[in-house]
């Protein structure tokens, strides 16, 4: 097992993301952040604060939960949905960013394409995630990277946060290193 | 969880997990978009040995937003009717690759026989068997109730809930009563003595043969259907007596607290059981039961058949 983000620098990246984010889209007024559960949903809340502060106006920020819309479904126990949050603007029009916290096959982000589309047709829509691991099953890639991590197929990432572990840290577990 | 047959097969967490998923799943069908790719290539099977609007169509619309292809197969204009016994059809259900089957049907116990068969491989739903029990209608109650009464608790402690009339042709009574109780909630039947079936006092609730005695003390007040089709006997002298004794009407209602809800679980004897005025009233939920079951019954189709019946399959959190 071996640190890859400790505290500080995940906060950093967060920041850092959300500048990113304000820059790209000239500001806030425009954009809606979707966190995709369990994990993704508070890092978009800690980037909506984040933002909030930089440009002293609050932003619009919400959940979608992606379990109906998984390709995998059939491969594993079924799994409890959680709650979809869409903020009172909607989607329709909005600079949509989804934000998770490993990018990996990328179909994740697949099923939450779908799963968005089903909603309305945002303006544009553009990927934040803590980090990106590699290894990836379908043409996609993140818009907003917190740190790139080289991993093998063995290994796993695990993100920790305060709202829910009580720590904030990023490990790499398993696997050769 | 394979099969849905009984509630006794359910623990309260059981429990309290389809009811939120059926939460989840409610606001997909208020949205634009009303179909869900999950159950995409699944054949469902609605297996109607017995007449049902609600049921079926509820079934047949929750199997389709999930997208799930959907076929109907009822006693009438099938080998049913011609004499094939509930093996011959099993078998050729399953030969047809059906994922899930759907049944009602006239004989008690008939949804634990097909379960306990080898004779398909598919997950049984039992959707109403003789006079046991109808799990997904005490479901889709437990629901309704919740989301009035609950105020925001995950079960219904603390509530007190009348089932009113033919409890002993009422599979809805029987699945509800053991729901409700499981969930929390106080049950009291109310019926004539006619109409209580053999062994009741074992059901985990209470009785009374008065429903003036108990309707200003309830929560939410259930009526049951007279099941004409089932009565050989003279269980009551007249239809006028009954509901004079039984019946919900607008003096009954006035009795009712403030915030009490009425439910009924269709098809209503408008007239009988329940009058007019107060099934139409502003406390009726008896249309939104209907929308209710819906919802409820897409999540029982989503946890019995969107994932992989082992348990172990890998998750990678991408």
């Amino acid at each position: 097992m071996s640190l890859v983000l400790p505290a500080p620098d995940l906060t950093r990246a967060l920041t850092r993301i959300s500048h990113e984010i304000l820059e790209r889209n000239a500001g806030s007024s425009n954009i809606t952040l979707l966190g995709i559960p369990t994990r993704g949903t508070h890092l978009a809340n800690r980037i909506a604060e984040v933002i909030t502060k930089i440009e002293s106006l609050p932003v619009q920020v919400g959940t979608l939960d992606i379990t109906l819309h998984r390709d995998d479904l059939r491969m594993r126990p079924p799994r409890a949905l959680m709650p979809t949050v869409i903020p009172s603007l909607g989607v329709e029009g909005r600079d949509v960013i989804l934000v998770d916290d490993v990018l990996f096959s990328g179909r994740t982000i697949r099923a939450a394409l779908d799963a968005l589309g089903e909603i309305g047709r945002p303006k544009t829509v553009q990927l934040a995630i803590l980090v990106d691991r590699g290894h990836r099953e379908l043409p996609i890639r993140a818009d907003y990277v917190g740190k790139n991590i080289p991993t093998s197929r063995e290994q796993s990432v695990v993100v920790h946060l305060t709202e829910l572990d009580g720590v904030d840290e990023v490990v790499v577990e398993g696997g050769p290193e | 969880m394979k099969h849905l047959l009984s509630i006794n097969d359910l623990s309260k967490v059981d429990a309290i997990s389809i009811l939120d998923t059926a939460q989840e799943l409610a606001r997909v069908s208020d949205g634009p978009m009303k179909k869900l790719p999950t159950l995409r290539g699944r054949t469902i099977v609605n297996l109607f040995a017995e007449d049902s609007t609600r049921t079926r169509i509820s079934f047949e619309a929750a199997a389709k937003r999930l997208s799930a292809d959907v076929i109907n197969f009822s006693a009438k204009g099938s080998s049913i009717s011609k004499g094939e016994s509930l093996k011959d059809t099993a078998q050729t259900l399953q030969a047809m690759g059906a994922d899930a089957v759907i049944i009602r049907h006239g004989a008690s116990g008939a949804a634990q026989r097909l379960a306990d068969s080898q004779w398909m491989s598919g997950s049984v739903i039992n959707a109403g068997d003789g006079t046991h029990e109808h799990p997904s209608q005490a479901l889709l109650d437990a629901f309704t109730i919740r989301k009035h009464l609950s105020k925001g608790a995950s079960d219904l402690a603390g509530l007190r809930i009348a089932i009113v009339g033919d409890v002993l042709h009422s599979r809805v009574a029987r699945s509800n009563v053991l729901l409700l109780s499981k969930l929390g909630a106080q049950v009291v039947l109310v019926a004539p003595p006619t109409l209580l079936p053999v062994g009741i006092e074992s059901w985990p609730c209470e009785i009374s043969y008065d429903l003036d005695a108990v309707i200003n003390s309830v929560d939410a007040i259930m009526m049951l259907r007279i099941q004409m089709e089932r009565m050989s006997e003279l269980f009551f002298p007249n239809a006028r007596e009954y509901s004079r004794y039984f019946g919900l009407n607008i003096d009954r209602m006035k009795a009712l607290k403030p915030a009490a809800i009425v439910m009924h679980p269709g098809p209503m004897n408008r007239g009988l059981e329940i009058t007019a005025d107060a099934a139409d009233g502003a406390r009726s939920v008896i249309v939104e039961q209907v929308a209710n079951g819906v919802s409820i019954r897409m999540a029982i189709l989503y946890l019995l058949l969107a994932g992989s019946q082992e348990i172990g399959g890998r998750y990678d959190n991408s």
